[in-house]
């Protein structure tokens, strides 16, 4: 296994309350890292870690390493720890006043690229990346906020690709959208993790037996068990594995 | 059955006078503002004509049947309103926002919540009051040598009493606009790398730039009719403007003026003056709301 990323110990706190605790796993180069468990278990705070976006939310505090190709990301600026490390939301999250061109071109243009004909490439080879330009090509002045829910999310996962990160995370990015729009994300995810590392959070088993190589299944903040997707759903080493997938709790 | 059809008439019923008592109220809250259109516009309308707003004011007149009357106009006040407003504009609008954004983005601490008070404090203050404190200031700064002490009636006190109303009305409405940018939006600017500062002049300035609008709009339609604090600052002057040190004059002051004068045709100027006045903030109000009309007026009317 090609490690990219890698937790080591890893706990998080709002305020008093430990969000998780403890948490060491990796994270394949070039594959996609499914995390699941009940509401409220911490896959979500655990996420957030990988690209230091828990920090910004007031009285938070984290503990222990997170390692992206070897180095402690939290001794590293948090904006070059973020370009590195992407990240697709729950909701889809357009600009709202932006076009969907300027939407894909935010990271770009005020990350400091002026040049228009650079802009016009990546902001179109992403889109293609998201499989959302044949669906946009004669409108990009239009606004983001006049796409439909899965093309948002798929517009966001241009957005996120347009600053060229190496891993993408994203965080239950189907639970807002439709059957169909799911389909078409997780195809997506899939075309992904060739050119990417891919983490995802979801509440979804079926979504993560699909669409993941690993799995890790957490409970109560502890990472319970982590393993081939198949393995894990197979033949779970846990007894509590066991019980959240064949659907006895959570 | 019966009584299930009795409650449903009454719900009908009530729907029916909650409903009406409702437009009634509207009716009522309209009528002072008809009331004010129709006898500004009534009464001022007959003033305007083309030197109305090219001339000075003229010499008192009309007294004594015999005199014969200089016409003349409101020109002078017309220019001074647009330079006192357009020059706080200038200072408290930079000012206002950038406190707004403190306060929305980096206020949610101890020194915030005591700037957010004082700047409602702020907001209190009534505007005679300002102008005293204007006044002041530019006579304690002549005492002390900085500026001409003769300058203490001029433009630029006027600016100063003015810019310091504006300052609290945009930089709480600012707060609030910004505040009303959802924190999705902050964290999808975040996650895209950019620093802080990058996230709220590329993206969260650009979410809020309606409320933003509105918030200014609002501190200069309330300068813009404001007397109190003009009175021992601007001062009022018949001439048009001067130069920064010199009084200048201003819609409110000349019909303050005018319209307690006993001269005529000094009172049929301040009815023009406040007919023009009115007018002035809606067309302020109407260019504006056009402006913002940008790309997206349909997704947002849609939203």
């Amino acid at each position: 296994m090609n490690v990219k990323m890698q937790t080591q110990h890893l706990s998080a706190w709002y305020g008093s309350k430990k969000a998780i605790e403890d948490v060491t796993m990796d994270i394949e180069e070039h594959a996609v890292t499914a995390i699941i468990g009940p509401s409220g278990c911490g896959k979500s705070t655990l996420i957030r870690c990988l690209d230091r976006m828990h920090e910004i939310l007031p009285k938070t505090r984290v503990e222990g390493k997170v390692l992206l190709d070897g180095e402690d990301i939290y001794e590293q600026p948090a904006v070059a720890v973020r370009r590195k490390v992407g990240m697709v939301f729950q909701k889809p999250n357009p600009f709202p006043t932006m076009t969907i061109y300027d939407n894909v071109a935010a990271g770009l243009k005020l990350g400091g690229i002026r040049d228009p004909d650079e802009l016009d490439g990546r902001v179109i080879r992403s889109l293609k990346q998201a499989v959302l330009w044949d669906e946009v090509q004669d409108g990009t002045g239009k606004s983001g906020m006049s796409l439909s829910g899965g093309q948002q999310q798929r517009l966001c996962i241009a957005r996120a690709l347009a600053v060229e990160p190496e891993v993408l995370l994203m965080d239950e990015p189907c639970s807002a959208l439709d059957p169909i729009a799911t389909a078409k994300i997780e195809d997506l995810i899939f075309d992904l993790k060739k050119d990417y590392t891919v983490v995802i959070v979801t509440h979804n088993m079926q979504q993560a037996a699909r669409v993941a190589d690993w799995t890790a299944f957490m409970y109560l903040g502890k990472l319970i068990e982590f393993g081939r997707t198949r393995e894990l759903f197979e033949h779970p080493r846990e007894e509590l594995t066991e019980k959240y997938i064949t659907g006895r709790f959570g | 059955m019966k009584l299930r059809f009795d409650r449903a008439a009454r719900r009908i019923w009530k729907d029916r006078a909650m409903s009406t008592a409702a437009l009634a109220c509207v009716v009522v809250a309209l009528v002072p503002l008809g009331s004010i259109l129709f006898t500004a516009a009534s009464q001022g309308i007959q003033s305007l004509n083309p030197g109305f707003f090219t001339s000075a004011v003229p010499p008192p007149c009309g007294s004594a049947s015999t005199e014969t009357c200089t016409p003349g106009g409101v020109g002078n006040a017309i220019e001074g309103t647009l330079v006192l407003v357009g020059l706080a504009s200038l200072v408290a609008m930079p000012v206002g926002v950038l406190a707004g954004i403190y306060l929305s983005e980096y206020g949610n601490n101890r020194l915030g919540r005591g700037v957010r008070f004082f700047v409602d404090v702020m907001l209190q203050i009534p505007s005679i009051v300002v102008g005293i404190f204007a006044y002041t200031l530019i006579f304690e700064l002549g005492r002390a040598g900085w500026t001409d002490p003769r300058s203490v009636f001029s433009t630029l006190t006027g600016v100063l009493a003015l810019a310091t109303i504006m300052v609290p009305i945009i930089a709480r409405t600012s707060e609030e606009a910004l505040k009303l940018v959802p924190n999705a939006t902050r964290e999808a600017a975040l996650a895209l790398g950019l620093p802080k500062h990058r996230v709220i002049t590329g993206v969260v300035l650009g979410s809020a730039r309606s409320g933003l609008v509105t918030g200014a709009l609002l501190g200069v339609a309330r300068v813009s009719g404001e007397t109190a604090p003009l009175i021992m600052t601007a001062f009022g002057s018949p001439y048009f403007f001067q130069g920064l040190n010199q009084p200048i004059a201003a819609m409110p002051l000349v019909i303050y003026t005018f319209g307690l004068s006993p001269y005529p045709n000094w009172q049929h100027l301040a009815w023009g003056a406040a007919f023009v006045l009115v007018l002035m903030m809606l067309g302020i109000s109407v260019v504006s709301r056009l402006a913002l009309r940008g790309r997206f007026s349909l997704a947002e009317v849609a939203r």
